[in-house]
């Protein structure tokens, strides 16, 4: 068939049945952002017009629009605490997990041992093993350590759950790197660990920005793990040792606890929650590129 | 260490009684499908699995579809991925301020609510109400939405990688021929990503079977809106079930077992391809 050249009619018409797609894409963008919009617009607003109208009601004379909900919230009600907090549980325990993650991948990758393709295997098998078969004994076996609700405790269990995807994530990726490379080194005298630390870690910095992306988004968001080695009551389990440190949990349980204890103080709960935002969204926009690679080679964790 | 001693243990104590003390066999298990709560939890979390995993689905591969075709796609795409940023926990509340109710007459401050009284309808409590759609409530669908609402941005993006890396001579190829765009989609879009719908959609069905932190913050489980892993939750820490806990824990392995085995194929297949 030979390609007719467009009228300008055609064109038109083209155009013309193409705005249903237009109109239908603008609208999911829109119901994608008026949630957080809502939320943000509100945590601005004071409490008597936060329960009493609508926030899109806001952009009309008079503005009013304060700040006292975010000066309220961090000082009064702990969200700055936990924002420390929440640092001091995800900064470490992310390093913690790549450390150890690159570490094994170097070995599952460029090492031969006895077992090992059954031993990646198995840890294959543990990326969909729910989080939730393990805490019962985990909290037991941390109550053993003297470490439950330490921040030692947290980073050694958010290691735990993160380390099967981290090293099926960079084992992949490093297995992909050119062989030539690494055994001329090695003939040329280069111990493994030099091999490593020089060759193998440089050429993976992709790799290891998106593992570092995700690690940090999981810890950050987690609810779940802090909640059960954190915060919660430890003393309802048999065989636990009371808690070794009273610190306030991270944003996440706060934000859970101040849902149920205030949940009708919506200036409050808006302004809470976009602080506990702030940060993921803002690694979120500076490193889109390496989440969406990270998302595309390795999927999400179970 | 960190999962393979618990995950034994965890086995061991759902043959136990309560405060595993005494080994009483299948009992907790039994008990499980017995309980009403669990029962409800169990089917609330097959609804999860079947209408979060095809709602997602099929709304990230329409999506990506779309934007293939406007200029505007990365705006789009980075607006319905944002919410993969932050926690479940700030979206329960982003959503119970949607689903923010007041009587019929009051001003709504809630979207939703704002929503459906402007055009004339009474409002509703959506995340109380039990009223039923088919069977199930429909505050259970209130809960799912929001889960959707995170979790599309990951669907479109897996899906539009796939559907950029189809040679585009083909699909051009088809259209000077005067196929419709719809042609387009259903005879080589869809076939040649039908893999990539395969992962993204067992991904989706393990995480509905997890899913916690949504239910947890935005009703806590009540007005029959509870899930395996928010009852498991109770029943370990208010109750101190921890047969019934760790019982429900070994179910939910099972329920994802076919997604190990999966993966494992597919896993074998590229190392053989290596």
């Amino acid at each position: 068939m030979r390609l007719q050249p467009d009228t300008r009619i055609q064109r038109v018409i083209r155009a013309a049945s193409r705005g249903p797609l237009h109109l239908a894409l603008i609208a999911i963008a829109l119901l994608w952002t008026f949630p957080s919009v809502g939320l943000l617009v509100s945590s601005f607003r004071p409490k008597l017009n936060v329960a009493t109208s609508g926030w899109w009601t806001a952009f009309q004379l008079p503005f009013e629009f304060t700040l006292e909900n975010y000066a309220f919230v961090l000082f009064r009600r702990g969200v700055g605490d936990s924002f420390v907090s929440s640092i001091l549980i995800t900064v470490p325990a992310t390093f913690l997990t790549i450390l150890v993650a690159a570490f094994a991948a170097f070995a599952f990758a460029w090492m031969s041992f006895r077992l090992r393709d059954f031993l990646f295997f198995f840890v294959i098998a543990l990326l969909v093993v729910p989080l939730q078969m393990t805490l019962i004994p985990l909290l037991n076996l941390l109550g053993f350590f003297k470490l439950n609700a330490t921040y030692l405790g947290i980073w050694l269990v958010h290691m735990g759950f993160g380390l099967p995807f981290a090293v099926f994530l960079l084992r992949n990726f490093f297995a992909a790197l050119p062989r030539e490379m690494l055994e001329a080194s090695q003939v040329d005298g280069a111990s493994s660990r030099v091999v490593f630390f020089k060759i193998v870690l440089p050429l993976s910095t992709p790799a290891l920005a998106s593992l570092a992306i995700f690690m940090f988004l999981w810890i950050w968001n987690d609810l779940l793990v802090a909640l059960i080695f954190l915060g919660g009551s430890p003393e309802l389990v048999p065989g636990i040792l009371p808690p070794v440190s009273a610190d306030r949990g991270p944003l996440t349980l706060t934000i859970a606890s101040l849902v149920s204890s205030r949940g009708a103080d919506w200036e409050l709960l808006t302004a809470a929650a976009f602080v506990s935002m702030v940060l993921p969204l803002a690694v979120f926009f500076a490193l889109q590129r390496y989440f969406v690679r990270g998302l595309l080679t390795g999927g999400l964790r179970g | 260490m960190f999962l393979v001693y618990p995950s034994i243990d965890t086995f061991r104590r759902s043959l136990m009684n309560s405060n595993s003390t005494e080994f009483v066999g299948l009992e907790s298990y039994a008990r499980v499908f017995a309980k009403e709560e669990t029962q409800l939890a169990l089917l609330n979390s097959l609804l999860w699995m079947i209408v979060f995993t095809g709602v997602t689905t099929l709304l990230g591969l329409l999506i990506a579809v779309m934007i293939e075709r406007v200029w505007y796609d990365v705006i789009v795409k980075t607006l319905v991925f944002l919410p993969m940023a932050i926690s479940f926990t700030a979206a329960a509340v982003i959503w119970r301020f949607v689903y923010g109710f007041q009587p019929t007459g009051f001003p709504q401050w809630g979207a939703a609510n704002a929503a459906l009284t402007t055009l004339g309808f009474d409002s509703h409590p959506f995340l109380i109400s039990k009223e039923v759609i088919p069977f199930y409530g429909i505050n259970n669908v209130a809960v799912i939405v929001a889960a959707v609402w995170m979790t599309t941005g990951f669907a479109m993006m897996v899906f539009s990688a796939a559907i950029r890396s189809l040679p585009q001579e083909l699909l051009e190829a088809a259209r000077v021929d005067g196929a419709k765009e719809w042609q387009v989609f259903w005879h080589i879009i869809r076939p040649s990503i039908m893999p990539t719908i395969y992962v993204v959609a067992t991904v989706l069905v393990i995480s509905a079977l997890k899913v916690f932190d949504l239910v947890f913050v935005m009703t806590g489980g009540l007005f029959e809106t509870d899930v395996v892993a928010n009852r498991m939750y109770k029943e370990m820490f208010e109750y101190r079930e921890f047969g019934i806990a760790t019982a429900l824990s070994v179910i939910l392995l099972f329920l994802s077992l076919p997604v190990i085995a999966i993966n494992i194929r597919r896993f074998r297949r590229q190392e053989r391809e290596r």
